[in-house]
């Protein structure tokens, strides 16, 4: 029995004939896993190599390189919030709203919340500078977040699972 | 003079849909009709090249240049690689484009592959922009369906496809060669150059790479002539022999303390000043700045002094910053703390070095370090001479490191020791001790 689904197999190899190297679905690959288990178990990384054609050592070597990715001991909650600490955002309280949320929720930067609902990350730039301070959820920008907006965007993430 | 009507912001400033329907009703796809029926791949490169356009992405190199770098009669295949990994700090002008008016920026990226016979572009956008991805990927949808890629586009027998690559969370991966290796699938490190992208760059095979910018720039110089384009900006420093113009519009993103942050569009040339006085709203709670990082945090500091610097390509190296870079100011006010300010750049640095130089994963980790215990209250006078010390000694221009993120890692903190020394000495004779927030957490950073 295969670990991975067949849908997300599917998926991995549907990206195959975009590029004229496998290796070049290993980001890819890892995203897909990554955005649907919440991180990248041991075996996802085996069956990943196996598909492009690599030794689990490369894929491994290459989502490691990638702070981003997370392994199953540090599997991610269900959404993952951003809070960017770089100039423009540091400099308009963006280090004081990582503070808040860290006393919110009761964790460091990079840890989960026991209900598994939100991990709490520090970021750099995430490109969204004119609404400093801004965090993410998962992908998406939120602009200009004070302490009470800060609250309700932790309030909905509890609230719908 | 006459107010500036925007080019690029023009669709978006007036909320227009990103729709491919609505697109064409406002002109659009009318370069690429027009260069499939009149104009040979050369006339496009020929037309770029006379248009004098500098690449947005940060280096300014003249794009109808590089393009000619191409080997000649190569029978393929050759890459176009679009860079949207947009990393740079307090720069966000790609994302706006690509959210808000993607189909400008997609015309530019088949009329480039026209230009350089590429048959694929792949665009590397960095994973936070969710949103810019969603609006692209349906863009892209909308134009194979009305058969604007895909094979025998237009009829006209030219064959192109665009994908999209996620990048995950690396800034250096946005440095020409390490976003490459990255789109092979491999670990985000530059590589020693020679040989360039354009002779053997993605999969081994000729490739160029563009800035986001730059391709919507290539739509409407083909759409209204290199004339057009040239007329726009300023002309070569006759002083600067290695000046080559700094001609067109450009995207200039203001952030920091001001009371209007944002993006907005004009000529090339505009000063500091202006930009803080009279398009971002002034500095924020009536105080005065203290100075600016023009250009993204890797192209140094500017005093206050300094503002009327016009912000063209040769303009910032006239007070000793790099150069134009992004074209991104961050404007800090006369009460935030110098050594909060490069303890936060150092830190950026040091948590993105890519760590194959040695100078670079070791000089930037020293210098967040020095500038931590600064910051602490623990800082010695010697410190300025260590700091300045390395920064000066990182970099492909001291001749040390493969890429130019150490560079940009030790431009601000050689700017701020000259230009900022009385207040870096006031702070460590006093002992100050910063009253940040990344200071009050305990066990964080
Ligand atoms: C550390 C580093 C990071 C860079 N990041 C970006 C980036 O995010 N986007 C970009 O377009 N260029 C970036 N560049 C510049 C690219 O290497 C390259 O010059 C550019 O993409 C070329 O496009 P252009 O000629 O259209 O400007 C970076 C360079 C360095 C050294
Ligand atoms: S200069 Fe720094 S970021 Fe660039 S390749 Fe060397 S170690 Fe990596
Ligand atoms: S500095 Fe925070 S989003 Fe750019």
């Amino acid at each position: 029995m295969a670990f991975l689904s067949e849908s997300i197999r599917k998926r991995i190899e549907d990206y195959i004939p975009r590029y004229p190297s496998k290796q070049a679905v290993t980001l890819p690959a890892l995203h897909i896993v990554h955005d649907e288990l919440r991180c990248v178990p041991r075996q996802a990384i085996r069956e990943i190599a196996e598909i492009l054609g690599l030794s689990s050592a490369q894929v491994h070597d290459t989502m490691t390189f990638y702070q981003f990715f997370r392994e199953e001991d540090q599997k991610l909650g269900k959404a993952r919030l951003w809070v960017c600490r770089s100039l423009a955002c540091q400099i308009r309280g963006g280090e004081e709203l990582l503070n808040h949320l860290c006393d919110k929720l009761h964790v460091q930067p990079g840890g989960t919340t026991p209900d598994g609902k939100i991990t709490l990350e520090f970021a750099e730039c995430l490109g969204a500078c004119e609404g400093a301070p801004a965090v993410m959820i998962d992908d998406e920008h939120v602009h200009n977040v004070t302490n009470e907006k800060a609250d309700e965007v932790i309030n909905e993430l509890r609230g719908n699972p | 003079m006459t107010e500036f009507e925007p080019v690029l912001l023009k669709r978006i400033s007036k909320k227009a849909s990103p729709s491919l329907d609505a697109y064409r009703a406002d002109g659009g796809y009318r370069a690429l009709t027009k260069a499939l029926n009149e104009m040979t791949p050369a006339y496009v490169v020929d037309s770029v090249k006379a248009s004098g356009m500098r690449g947005r992405g940060g280096a300014g190199f003249p794009c109808g240049v590089k393009w000619t770098f191409l080997p000649k009669d190569h029978p393929g295949p050759i890459y176009l690689c679009i860079n949207a990994d947009e990393s740079e700090p307090c720069t966000f002008n790609n994302r706006i484009l690509m959210e808000e008016d993607p189909h400008q920026v997609l015309e530019g990226v088949v009329l480039a592959c026209y230009a350089i016979g590429a048959k694929t572009a792949y665009f590397y956008l960095r994973y936070e922009y969710g949103r810019a991805y969603r609006a692209l990927q349906k863009a892209i949808d909308e134009m194979y369906a009305a058969g604007l890629l895909g094979k025998n586009i237009m009829g006209k027998g030219l064959d192109c496809d665009i994908f999209l690559h996620r990048g995950a969370g690396a800034y250096i991966c946005g440095e020409e060669t390490g976003l490459i290796e990255s789109l092979e699938g491999k670990r985000g490190w530059p590589r020693i150059k020679p040989p360039f992208p354009a002779i053997e760059g993605a999969f081994r095979k000729p490739t160029i790479v563009n800035n986001v910018e730059t391709m919507a720039c290539v739509t409407h110089i083909i759409d209204r002539g290199a004339d057009w384009f040239k007329s726009i900006g300023v002309p070569p420093d006759p002083k600067n022999p290695r000046d080559a113009g700094s001609y067109g519009p450009k995207l200039y993103c203001i952030s920091g303390h001001v009371n209007n942050p944002g993006c907005v569009e004009l000529p090339l040339g505009v000063t500091v000043r202006e930009l803080i006085d009279k398009h971002g709203g002034g500095v924020w709670k009536g105080r005065k700045a203290k100075g600016v990082i023009p250009g993204g945090i890797s192209m140094g500091i500017m005093t206050e002094a300094e503002f009327d610097t016009p912000l063209d390509f040769n303009g910032p190296g006239k007070v000793g910053c790099l150069g134009l870079g992004t074209a991104a100011i961050t404007v800090f006010d006369d009460q935030t703390s110098i050594v909060d300010v490069l303890y936060g750049i150092a830190r950026f640095f040091a948590h993105e070095s890519c760590g194959q130089c040695t100078p670079c994963r070791e000089g930037t980790g020293w210098m967040m370090k020095i500038l931590d215990r600064m910051r602490k209250g623990l800082g010695r006078v010697e410190d300025l001479k260590i700091l300045d010390d390395v920064a000066k000694s990182i970099g492909i221009m001291p001749g040390t490191t493969i890429c130019g993120l150490a560079d940009g890692a030790g431009w601000p903190i050689k700017n701020a020791v000259q230009k900022f020394r009385s207040e870096l000495e006031e702070y460590i004779r006093k002992g100050e001790r910063s009253t940040a927030a990344s200071l009050q957490m305990v066990g964080a950073h």
